[in-house]
């Protein structure tokens, strides 16, 4: 990124400049991508008809949230468009994404009960009041606690405990 | 089309619908299954009510999977159990917390908590309990009449008119709702595109897939919804909880009991919100929110003393929350009779409805009776339940604001992640739910609000279906939508809509930024797209 230019800096703080630009992006691709697929006449429309139109639609709106970014820009920024939080919390976030691929990777190769001890423990690292101790009590209580409920009691087929993964 | 035969439908479903709810098949030889249900349902939704960050959307997400063994009839009543008994929670918690949980409520707090802090915050609740009860009798009231009236006018529809009510019902979702009109716009066209990921239903060709089988079947609901009001919730909520204040949550039966004045004050402030609640849940798109902020100004309004609005009046406490039952039992008038939901949340429960297998529309309330009068039967019924349970019960629900948040969502996640497994038995929709979590998230901090993503994936399907079959009768003219009279008239309405939010953005750019603008008639206190929906850290100053 080039800080040179102010209005430049003035564009990236804009969070309605990313909001639409993210809106223009997605109706291109969609709109491509579904111009790839057979468009048809407007009586017998092709399955690449609809979503085409709903690209190019996303377009003109995110053009058109877009477009006051740039049109007040030369404004005095009163209120902060920063698209970052005050206080971002990138390990917090980190952990609750994290949460669902170790669920998938411990569910699949070493069953239900190390999945969910997995996926609930790294979640809770992501809270800055949690110590080890609780993680680690709060993730045995839910295993044992989602073990009985999913397993035993609404039958969801995925074995308790495995080793290599046999689904 | 006289009178009498719809009083007389509308009573005998009524009887029929109270015999589904009390009748066979009975748990464990004694509890009727679908009371039960029930039961659980609006005990679920009134706890999760109180908790801050915990919405009825995340809820409803979190329990849909829970129900894939059920039937139709306990699953739905469970669910919408959730919603509703979520409001009576959510009043707890402006009330005597100051949070407001949930959006509906934030108005409440304006003068719900100055009454608490004066002592009276247990009558506050107390009469709000009875008003919201009153409120929703009324929203019934209305669906009992009014869906029967609305299913004879959309038999008649044909894929024209179904298609351009459905836009209208769009448009307005995403319109009127909370935050910018053309963000909201920008959401449903995404949710109307996630809903044409998969197998193309005429043609059979696959779209969006890129080559993963997995995808064929579309973009699952449940990772859709577990991703933007699950984790991307948790995400933005995560340490910027502030500790609660629970200095004012013992709260004793005595307290709760309203004296004859309190009484009296109330009664036309209960009246005002249930036909204002009512008015705005015909009114497609405009959910308990707008009704509760539109409520709030319209008593201020109406009060001889408004300056004093703020300092615990019990009439602004009242009128929203009545306003708020009521429009929440009227949104299931379009949903159930029509199958277009007004809102996400109603879109989630029609979601619930296809998973297992019921066709949404018109000729629901014929076909499967048992859950439309089911489910109309079990309002009434729940909500009486809740004016008895909320009494004893608003104490234990404030001891579990007791548990830090930190042990809330790691077990929330888990649920999460079991859900969406349970649905197809497939860790492929878990990284979905990956996926379109940290979308929801990006989503959220670009200021869009991914409710009507929801509302657009599930109309998104019957959407084109009826857009292409009523342009294969039309021969391909585009006309064909304005010319059959029904149909126009729902252009004519989507027009008014697009037109009055072009003339309210334009007069809000010129002079002084109007409060309100682009929702129309209102001008509340905090207008609907600021109302938080967490409760951001205080600054340590």
């Amino acid at each position: 990124m080039q800080p040179s230019t102010s209005l430049l800096r003035d564009f990236v703080r804009k969070r309605d400049f990313y909001a639409g630009g993210l809106m223009i992006l997605l109706g291109l691709g969609i709109a491509l991508k579904g111009a790839t697929y057979r468009l048809g006449s407007p009586m017998h429309m092709g399955p690449g008809f609809f979503p085409t139109a709903l690209g190019v639609l996303l377009v003109l709106i995110g053009i058109a949230i877009a477009a006051p970014a740039f049109a007040s820009s030369t404004q005095g920024e009163q209120q902060n468009e920063s698209i970052l939080p005050e206080h971002p919390e990138w390990w917090a976030w980190f952990c609750i994404l994290m949460s669902p691929v170790l669920f998938i990777l411990f569910g699949r190769y070493f069953g239900m009960a190390p999945g969910t001890f997995a996926c609930v423990f790294i979640a809770a690292l992501g809270d800055r009041q949690g110590t080890w101790k609780s993680t680690f009590i709060l993730s045995t209580v839910v295993t044992v606690f989602g073990v009985l409920l999913f397993s035993y009691f609404l039958q969801v087929p995925m074995p308790i405990l495995t080793w290599g993964g046999g689904l | 089309m006289g009178g009498r035969p719809v009083i007389e439908t509308a009573l005998h479903g009524l009887w029929y619908g109270f015999h589904v709810a009390f009748g066979p098949p009975y748990l464990l030889g004694f509890f009727p299954e679908n009371l039960t249900w029930c039961f659980v349902g609006v005990l679920v939704g009134n706890m999760v009510g109180v908790l801050p960050g915990m919405g009825p959307l995340a809820t409803i997400s979190i329990l849909l999977p829970l129900t894939f063994g059920m039937k139709a009839v306990p699953a739905i009543l469970m669910l919408a159990g959730i919603l509703y008994g979520g409001q009576y929670g959510g009043a707890i918690c402006s009330v005597l917390l100051n949070l407001p949980c949930h959006p509906p409520h934030a108005v409440t707090c304006l003068d719900g908590y100055p009454m608490t802090k004066q002592g009276r915050g247990g009558v506050a609740l107390g009469v709000t309990v009875f008003a919201s009860f009153v409120g929703a009798s009324w929203g019934i009231t209305e669906m009992i009449f009014l869906s029967p009236l609305l299913v004879r006018a959309a038999l008649q529809f044909g894929p024209a008119e179904v298609c351009t009510l459905m836009l209208l019902g769009l448009l307005a979702g995403s319109t009127l709702a909370r935050g910018s009109p053309l963000k909201g716009v920008a959401m449903t066209l995404l949710g109307l595109f996630l809903g044409s990921v998969g197998t193309d239903l005429e043609t059979g060709s696959e779209r969006f897939t890129f080559g993963m089988t997995e995808l064929d079947d579309g973009v699952e609901l449940i990772a859709l919804a577990l991703g933007l009001f699950g984790i991307a919730e948790f995400m933005s909520s995560v340490n910027q909880l502030a500790p609660i204040n629970m200095a004012y949550t013992n709260v004793r039966l005595r307290d709760m009991r309203p004296t004859r004045a309190d009484m009296k004050r109330a009664v036309f402030p209960m009246c005002r919100g249930t036909i204002i609640g009512s008015l705005c849940s015909l009114i497609p798109g405009t959910g308990p929110t707008i009704a509760s902020f539109v409520a709030y100004a319209a008593e201020k309004k109406a009060s001889k003393t408004p300056e004093r609005f703020g300092t615990g009046m019990l009439e602004g406490v009242v009128c929203p929350e009545t306003a708020t039952h009521s429009s929440i039992q009227g949104d299931f008038i379009p949903t159930m009779s029509l199958g277009i939901p007004g809102d996400a949340v109603m879109a989630l429960l029609l979601g619930a409805l296809m998973i297992q297998g019921i066709v949404p529309g018109p000729q629901l309330i014929s076909q499967h009776p048992d859950i439309f009068w089911g489910l109309v039967a079990s309002f009434w019924i729940g909500n009486v339940i809740l004016v008895v349970l909320n009494v004893p019960l608003i104490g234990l629900w404030c001891k579990m604001l007791a548990i830090p948040y930190r042990f809330l969502y790691p077990s929330a996640m888990f649920f999460v992640c079991i859900g969406v497994y349970a649905a197809n038995n497939d860790f492929f929709q878990v990284g979905e739910v990956v996926v379109l979590g940290s979308l929801g998230y990006i989503l959220l901090r670009l200021g869009f609000h991914p409710a009507p993503v929801v509302l657009g994936f599930v109309l998104g399907p019957r959407f084109e279906e009826n857009f292409r079959r009523a342009m294969l009768i039309s021969r391909g003219d585009f006309g064909v939508f304005v010319e059959r009279p029904i149909s126009a008239f729902f252009v004519g309405l989507c027009a008014l809509l697009i037109g009055s939010q072009i003339y309210f953005r334009l007069r809000g750019a010129k002079g002084a930024p109007m409060p309100g603008a682009g929702h129309g008639e209102a001008s509340p206190p905090i207008s609907p797209q600021m109302a938080p929906q967490r409760i951001p850290a205080t600054p340590a100053e």
